[in-house]
C-alpha cells in the first residue's frame, strides 16, 4: 500500500491513530521496469492476507528478522558442513557413500580420520541435534518474515521474481530438510523415495538458496542489527524494552514492520527468550540421545531407552532376526576367513579369543544422531592383516555374514586397519570398566568390527571374511 | 547504473547471487532427472512449502488469537482495576514449548515409525507419547506456579505502595 493510496480511498484505510506507533504509511518498494505498471497494481484493493494491514504483530520488523538470520547464519553453516562431512565418513572413494554418483556435489575427498575418536560422534550429533535445536529458530524466522509470503503487488521488479524464485529453493529446501531429516532419525520413511538421495541433494538446493539469500541480505541484516530504534544506534536497546515499552519498528522499505500494530503483549526480549526457551528445550529433552550420563533425558527419542541386558545395553541398529541370518551360520562352525596374502587363513572364535586381545573405549556413532560409549575388546585389525601376510595394505573388505543388507558389507581405509585401536571385538563392557561379557547374538556375535570415528553402520557385524588389499 | 537500478530493481551483485542460486538448483535437478522417485520428490519438497505457509503457520497465527482478543475484551469491559500480572504469556509459553516438542517428535509420538522400528532395533515406541503428555503438564503447572508467584509478588508490591 502506497502513500497515494492512503490518500485515495480514505480513512477506511489509514491506520487508527492512538494505536502504538502512531500513524504510520507504507514505504513504497522500489519498483523496478515497468514501473506504472507495478504502481497501478499496487492500487488494485486486495482483500486480507494480501492487504498489508493484516499484519499486526508489532514485534515484526527488519531488526527481529535480523536477530533470528544471525543465529541461523551461526548455526546453519555447522548443520550443513557436518552434514556434508557424513558423505565423506561413509567413504565415497570406494562407492559405498549414498548417493554414488553426485558429480561435483561434495566436499574435497579425503581420509576420515580415526582420531579424535569421538569425531564422527561430534560431527553427526552436531548436524542431527544442532538441526533439531534450530528448528524454532526455523520456524521464528519464517514467522517474521510471513508478511512478504502475501506481499501485494506480488511482484515489484525483474530483480524481485528472480529473488521469489530462489526463496523457493531456501524456504522449500530448509522445510524439505528437516522434514526428512527428524522423520528418517524417527523411523517414520513414508515419503517413497530413499532418504540419503533426497536429503544430499535436497542439501544441495537448500544451499544454493541460502548462500544467495545470505549474499543479498548480510548487508541488511550487519545494518539493522547496529541500529536500534530512531537511529540510536545501539543493538541492545531494543531488547532493554518491557511489553508495555515496546514500539513498533519504523516502517522501511523491506515491509516487515506492522502498518497497523497492536498494543504489545510481549516484549521483544520476551519473544527472543520464548524461541530461545524452545531451542533449549529441544536441546534438552534430545542430548540424551548422543550423550550417555544425560540418556535418562532423552524421554522423547526412540533412542533413549534401555535393553537392560547388562554390558550389552546398547542401541541395535540391524537386529539379528532382521539380518536373516540363519543363527546356525554362527554357531561352532563359524570361521573368520582372511584373505588378500599368499594363503587364505581360517579363524574360529577360539583362535581369535587366544590371540593377543587388545581393549579400547571407543564411541559408536550413527548416523540418525545417536551415539554411545563402550569398553570393546577383541583383536587389532593390524594383527589380523600381519596375519593374512599383508602388513600395511591399501584398504579392506570386510564382508557379514549376513548378505541382504546395504550395510552387511563395508570398505575401511587403510589408516582405519591399522589404527592401534581399531579391533575385531569380541567381548564388550560399558563405559566405566564394569564387567564385560560376549557380544549378544544382536550385537555382532561371534566378532564384529569397531574402529574410532567410523559411521556406526560400517562397524561391520557377524563378520564373514576380512580381504586385505593392497592397489596393484 | 541508475538506469541498470531503473530496470531490473536491484543492484548488478544481486543478480550474480540469484543466477548463482537458480543454477545451482538446476543442476541438482539434472541430476535427479533420471532418478525414478523424482515426482515424490518434488510432492514433498512442494508439499513442505504449501504445509509450513499455508497450514502450520495459519493455524498457530490463529490459535494466538483468542489470546490477544480476550485480553483486549478484558481491557475494554472488565473491572477498572488495571491486570497485576499479564497472563497471556503464561500460557503461550507452555503451549509453544508443547507443540515444538510435539511436532519434531511427531513420527515417535505418534509411533508412526514404530514397525521400521521394532525391525531395526527391537524395540517399540510405547510411553513416549506418555512422556510427552508429562512434560506438558510440567511446562503448564510450572508456568501457573510461575504465575501465581508473581502475583503474589506484585499483590504485595501494591499493598505497600498504597
Amino acid at each position: 500500500m502506497t502513500t497515494e493510496d492512503a490518500t485515495e480511498q480514505g480513512v477506511a484505510d489509514e491506520p487508527t491513530p492512538g494505536r502504538p506507533g502512531g500513524v504510520r504509511t507504507a514505504v513504497e518498494p522500489e519498483y523496478g521496469f515497468p514501473a506504472p505498471l507495478f504502481r497501478a497494481a499496487a492500487r488494485i484493493p486486495v482483500p486480507p492476507p494480501f492487504h498489508p494491514r493484516t499484519w499486526r504483530s508489532p514485534l515484526r520488523g527488519t531488526w527481529l528478522t535480523s536477530v533470528f538470520g544471525a543465529l541461523l547464519l551461526v548455526g546453519l553453516p555447522i548443520v550443513i558442513l557436518t552434514g556434508l562431512m557424513s558423505y565423506i565418513a561413509y567413504g565415497p572413494q570406494f562407492g559405498q557413500a549414498i548417493p554414488g554418483d553426485v558429480g561435483g556435489l561434495h566436499l574435497p575427498f579425503f581420509d576420515w580420520p580415526t582420531n579424535p575418536s569421538w569425531f564422527y560422534r561430534l560431527t553427526q550429533g552436531l548436524h542431527v541435534v544442532g538441526g533439531m535445536v534450530l528448528t524454532p529458530i526455523v520456524l521464528a524466522k519464517l514467522w517474521s518474515v510471513v508478511p512478504k509470503l502475501f506481499a501485494w503487488p506480488p511482484v515489484t521488479s525483474v530483480a524481485q521474481l528472480l529473488e521469489r524464485i530462489s526463496l523457493l529453493a531456501l524456504v522449500g529446501g530448509i522445510l524439505f530438510e528437516f522434514v526428512t531429516g527428524l522423520m528418517n532419525s524417527q523411523y517414520d520413511y513414508s515419503w517413497g523415495f530413499g532418504f540419503y538421495t533426497a536429503h544430499y541433494y535436497g542439501a544441495w538446493v537448500f544451499i544454493a538458496g541460502f548462500v544467495s539469500h545470505v549474499v543479498i541480505k548480510l548487508p541488511t541484516m550487519v545494518r539493522a542489527l547496529r541500529s536500534g530504534p530512531h537511529g540510536t544506534g545501539a543493538f541492545a536497546r531494543w531488547l532493554h524494552d518491557s511489553p508495555a515499552e515496546t514500539e513498533p519498528e519504523p516502517m522501511d522499505a523491506h515491509g516487515l514492520a506492522p502498518l497497523d500494530p497492536n498494543r504489545p503483549t510481549l516484549s521483544r526480549r520476551g519473544l527472543l527468550g520464548l524461541v530461545g526457551g524452545g531451542s533449549v528445550l529441544v536441546g534438552v529433552f534430545s542430548i540424551g540421545q548422543t550423550w550417555d550420563a544425560l540418556r535418562p533425558l532423552a524421554l522423547l527419542s526412540p533412542r533413549g531407552q534401555s535393553y537392560g541386558d547388562g554390558p550389552n545395553d546398547f542401541q541395535i541398529n540391524r537386529t539379528l532376526s532382521g539380518s536373516g541370518i540363519d543363527p546356525v551360520a554362527l554357531g561352532d562352525g563359524w570361521r573368520l576367513r582372511l584373505t588378500g596374502g599368499s594363503s587364505e587363513v581360517s579363524l574360529s572364535r577360539a583362535d581369535l579369543a587366544a590371540m593377543p586381545q587388545h581393549t579400547a573405549v571407543l564411541p559408536i556413532a550413527c548416523v540418525e544422531g545417536w551415539s554411545t560409549t563402550r569398553t570393546w575388546s577383541g583383536v587389532r585389525l593390524r594383527d589380523l592383516a600381519a596375519l593374512a601376510g599383508v602388513p600395511d595394505p591399501d584398504n579392506a573388505f570386510v564382508q557379514s555374514v549376513e548378505t541382504s543388507g546395504a550395510f552387511a558389507r563395508a570398505t575401511l581405509q587403510s589408516n582405519q586397519v591399522l589404527d592401534e585401536d581399531s579391533l575385531l571385538a569380541l567381548r564388550v563392557g560399558d563405559d566405566d570398566g564394569g564387567p564385560m561379557a560376549d557380544l549378544s547374538p544382536d550385537h555382532g556375535y561371534p566378532a564384529r568390527v569397531i574402529v574410532p570415528a567410523l559411521p556406526g553402520v560400517h562397524n561391520t557385524k557377524w563378520v564373514a571374511s576380512i580381504d586385505f588389499r593392497r592397489q596393484a | 547504473m541508475t538506469l541498470w537500478r531503473r530496470l531490473y530493481g536491484a543492484n548488478p551483485l544481486h543478480l550474480l547471487a540469484v543466477l548463482g542460486c537458480l543454477a545451482l538448483s538446476a543442476y541438482v535437478v539434472s541430476l535427479l532427472w533420471e532418478d525414478p522417485s523424482w515426482v515424490a520428490l518434488l510432492i514433498w519438497f512442494v508439499g513442505a512449502v504449501i504445509g509450513h505457509d499455508l497450514v502450520l503457520y495459519p493455524l498457530y497465527a490463529l490459535a494466538d488469537q483468542p489470546l490477544v482478543f480476550a485480553r483486549w475484551a478484558r481491557r475494554r469491559y472488565g473491572r477498572e482495576r488495571p491486570v497485576l500480572v499479564p497472563a497471556v504469556n503464561h500460557v503461550r509459553a507452555p503451549v509453544l514449548g508443547s507443540a515444538v516438542l510435539g511436532l519434531i517428535y511427531l513420527p515417535t509420538i505418534t509411533r508412526h515409525g514404530e514397525d521400521a522400528f521394532r525391525f531395526t532395533a527391537g524395540l517399540g515406541m510405547e510411553g513416549i507419547f506418555q512422556n510427552w503428555l508429562l512434560i506438558t503438564a510440567v511446562l503448564f503447572l510450572g508456568s501457573a506456579v510461575i504465575y501465581a508467584a508473581r502475583c503474589g509478588f506484585a499483590a504485595r508490591e501494591q499493598k505497600r505502595s498504597v
